[in-house]
């Protein structure tokens, strides 16, 4: 295993910024790591040990707020609240969600089948995949169609009338992606949340003690009780290939490394464009990577804090610090912050999904001191003007801004703030334009599409050369699935 | 109505379902906050604050308190130095056991008996003739649980004692913010912790004074239903759930030997007369008929039987307490008495009283479950105890 950083974990990492904080720099929450592997590995023995993330309480405009909470009636009263209709409307969503992701997980666990393929391997996968289908039943069927092809803003309105509501839940549909909550294609994306849902009792989701590095580290420790060795500062230039054949890498500093084969968890772009020769691919597939988008659209604002933030909807200190809070108040908020990325802007009033980790594990920051990890979006990569130091910072005091609003006593609270737009995450990460899923989590770049026709199945057109990682199918968010699939596909071709 | 405990001041107001049950006549926390999840994450994680006052406490002393302690209970007591706590069980004279606790050797002929049932008979019979003063202070004393990994470092704040120098299974008496308190590592949980004994009238300063330190280190409060998950997890056993007493048991099938409780360590080879010895020496040579173990469920098998059903696993979120028959190979070879998901170790796990010879480790055994009104079996593997075993319990 070769790492360019000091510390393994690519975007999973945990970093004390300020001395004393720690933060989760870039992904900060656990999200449907694998069961799977968390058995196969092992991993509760190697330091897993994955803390609820319990609540979410959205500051309204008017002053008020909208909460959920770990425990169902008090989420359903909150909601009533707001509105009757929805609290109701809630509970039969809830459920018609838990079918789709019960349709939908299938299929993270298996290696995309290419539809205009009529390899056996391929004619198999899409029988399976048809079979899996009909099987859902007419009623099923239609909602998953829909889910897959909508826009989030449109779904939600079938189901829901309270703006807020619909706006919060409409946000997962864009994490990561550069389109609004009313581009269509967004409302499948909510499902990937109710996909941790059916291993809860599993807790596969949360927030690892220790913050996402701690992730990493124990996988890394995983993988060296089974043998492996981990190298860090080691940085691949590129990838050998002699006849068509993948022999081995070359490290900057012009060591070489030779082995049979070599699996790539680098995005896409990297994968096919900079580690090995253009040249050496077929150009249909050249063609095909140079067109997959990565557009990065979001950034994360890290702060040191010397308190609390005081939320002037729900006063003092209480169990809302320690789940998230949820700055989308309504969706034309949501939308109106990605008009300004549309065009070039960074969002004067972003969409924000902060948490606060050293509420959850004590050991992220010094006693009574507090750190706070704030999921921006919309902050385009290709920002008019470029960016610059000025320009973060201004990016940083729109997120300031925007929270102090709600939060008043945040401004004089904060003792160290980082601030990471698309471009910082690209330079530290390698994460083409920043974009946090290894390439936009759209339709037209997911299951046989991702990265590309033809090549979804973890291989690439060069042989002994690998591909793994976000970039492949199923996506990104801390899950493992593609790594343990292009592994099983490894493995499939060398017994 | 139910007793209540010393800090019942300010348990009370934390609980937020009124979910409270009862212990030793007394109503306890079942869980303050609606969902328990954190209060069992506050275990392994940090800190938890539990009201362990239910218990019973006995102090034994004069002359021939050791005497009598070690007539009566199952450990070498005369090799238990002042500031030492010895966990034991004790037994009739068939060798069955009637309860289990800890003794606390307070000063030269001072000591402390805890247990789950009142003992007061029990040791008063044992020291017939001796010259022995036995006082039950249950009442008089209350007793916390600071329970985590960070349960030291808050101690730490409060008390002028220096822990990392007291070690695992021994006591101190100190302070906390200038109440006098007897401090124990000691616990239910397995993990680092700590118990804190203090006089009912000043309780509340210090459950204050924990609370307060504690909240930048995450203290919170727990109840029964975590500490029952993080108990399980450390393979320790609970009166009337995993064994009965011999002194309340109908049937002999009822009674169970420290060697079938999987106490094997708190019966030493060596130690001069007491009740049960002979039996149980027996019963060593011979090996145990019967034997508690762990059963870890595998995921897999378990999994495949709710997904015939369409469902995906629904996994307890609080331990259960119901006998479940075991099988191996269409034969019923034993029972568990409680189990839980791990939600730390990501395993369903249950504590089972297995025949001979099924409960050498890594044997493959059936455990029960019920599945939409169905009872089917999922593989489990008999597992050595305890489940979680952190370095930092005795570090």
């Amino acid at each position: 295993m070769l790492e360019r950083r000091p510390l393994v974990g690519g975007a999973a990492v945990t970093e004390e910024i300020f001395p004393g904080f720690k933060f989760s720099v870039f992904s900060y929450v656990v999200s449907l790591l694998r069961p799977e592997i968390i058995r196969d590995l092992e991993l509760p023995r190697h330091g897993l040990q994955i803390l609820p993330l319990e609540s979410t309480v959205v500051p309204l405009d008017n002053g008020d707020y909208l909460g959920s909470w770990a425990d169902p009636d008090q989420t359903r009263r909150e909601l009533a609240r707001h509105s009757p209709r929805d609290a109701e409307a809630a509970t039969l969503f809830g459920r018609l969600m838990h079918h789709m992701a019960m349709a939908v997980r299938p299929i993270l666990s298996m290696v995309p089948p290419d539809p205009a393929s009529l390899a056996p391997s391929d004619l198999r996968g899409m029988l399976k995949f048809a079979g899996h289908f009909r099987s859902l039943g007419a009623e099923r069927f239609h909602a998953l169609y829909k889910l897959m092809t909508m826009s989030s803003a449109d779904y939600l309105d079938e189901w829901f009338e309270f703006d807020p509501l619909k706006a919060t839940k409409s946000a997962s549909g864009i994490i990561g992606t550069f389109l609004g909550p009313r581009s269509p294609g967004t409302a499948y994306v909510l499902l990937h949340h109710y996909m941790g849902e059916i291993d809860g009792a599993f807790r596969a989701w949360g927030f690892q003690k220790g913050g996402t590095g701690a992730i990493s580290e124990t996988i890394a420790r995983a993988a060296k009780a089974h043998g492996a060795e981990i190298r860090t500062g080691a940085a691949v230039e590129r990838v050998l290939v002699r006849n068509g054949r993948a022999t081995g890498v070359v490290l900057e500093g012009g060591e070489e490394i030779h082995a049979p084969v070599v699996v790539s968890g680098l995005d896409p772009r990297r994968t096919f464009l900079e580690l090995v020769e253009p040249s050496q691919l077929p150009g249909d597939v050249v063609e095909g990577i140079r067109r997959f988008k990565f557009r990065g659209s979001s950034g994360k604002v890290n702060l040191a804090l010397s308190e609390l933030p005081n939320f002037t909807c729900l006063p003092g200190i209480g169990p809302q610090h320690r789940g998230a809070f949820s700055i989308s108040p309504s969706l034309e908020y949501l939308e109106r912050a990605y008009d300004d990325a549309k065009y070039g802007e960074f969002s004067r009033n972003p969409y924000m999904d902060i948490v606060i980790p050293s509420m959850i594990d004590p050991g992220m920051a010094p006693p009574g001191k507090h750190v706070m990890s704030i999921f921006v979006q919309y902050a385009p990569y290709n920002l008019t003007g470029g960016w610059t130091d000025a320009r973060r910072e201004a990016f940083g005091d729109a997120v300031v801004d925007t929270l102090s609003r709600y939060a008043p006593n945040i401004r004089g609270a904060i003792l160290g703030r980082q601030v990471l737009t698309p471009q910082d995450i690209e330079r530290t990460t390698g994460l083409t334009e920043g974009n946090i899923f290894a390439g936009e989590l759209a339709l037209h770049q997911l299951f046989f599409l991702r990265p590309v026709a033809g090549w979804a199945n973890y291989r690439t057109p060069i042989e002994g050369y690998w591909q793994c990682g976000a970039g492949t199918h199923p996506g990104g968010g801390i899950m493992g699935a593609s790594g343990r699939l292009a592994a099983l596909e490894i493995l499939g071709t060398r017994r | 109505m139910l007793k209540t405990t010393p800090f019942h001041a300010r348990t009370a107001p934390l609980v937020q379902g009124q979910a409270w049950r009862r212990w030793a006549g007394h109503a306890v926390a079942s869980a303050y906050e609606l969902v328990h999840d954190r209060e069992y994450a506050a275990i392994r994680n940090s800190a938890a604050l539990l009201d362990v006052s239910p218990l019973y406490k006995y102090l034994i002393s004069g002359r021939d308190a050791v005497r009598l302690l070690d007539r009566m209970v199952t450990r070498d007591i005369t090799k238990c130095r002042v500031g030492q706590v010895f966990y034991t069980s004790w037994c009739d004279r068939h060798g069955k056991v009637i309860d289990d606790g800890t003794v606390s050797r307070l000063g030269e002929g001072r000591w402390r008996l805890t247990s789950a049932e009142p003992n007061l008979r029990w040791l008063s019979l044992n020291g017939a003739g001796m010259d022995v003063q036995i006082e039950e202070v249950s009442a008089r004393l209350g007793a916390l649980a600071l329970q985590g990994p960070l349960s030291r470092a808050i101690l730490q704040q409060v008390s002028p004692a220096d822990f990392s120098a007291l070690k695992y299974f021994r006591l101190t008496e100190t302070t906390i913010r200038g109440e006098p308190v007897t401090i124990s590592r000691t616990g239910y949980t397995g993990d680092l912790g700590y118990e804190i004994w203090v006089d009912a009238e000043r309780a509340v300063p210090v459950w204050d004074a924990l609370i307060e330190a504690g909240t930048p280190y995450g203290i919170t409060p727990a109840g029964i239903w975590a500490l029952d998950m993080a108990r399980i997890e450390a393979g320790l056993i609970m009166l009337d759930v995993d064994y009965h007493s011999s002194h309340h048991a109908l049937i002999e099938a009822q009674k169970s030997s420290p060697l079938e409780l999987g106490l094997d360590w708190t019966v030493p080879q060596e130690k001069g007369p007491y009740t049960g010895r002979a039996v149980l020496r027996a019963e060593r040579a011979r090996g145990p008929a019967w034997r508690l173990v762990g059963l870890a469920v595998d995921w897999v098998s378990l999994e495949a039987l709710y997904a015939k059903a369409g469902l995906p696993p629904q996994l307890p979120t609080a331990a259960w307490r119901v006998s479940t028959p075991v099988y191996r190979n269409g034969e019923q070879i034993g029972y568990a008495s409680s189990g839980c998901w791990s939600p730390l170790l990501k395993q369903y796990l249950a504590l089972a009283h297995l025949r001979a010879p099924h409960f050498t480790p890594g044997s493959e055994v059936r455990l029960e479950v019920t599945v939409e009104h169905q009872r089917l079996q999922a593989a489990a593997t008999v597992t050595k105890l305890p489940f979680f075993d952190p370095e930092r319990k005795k570090s």
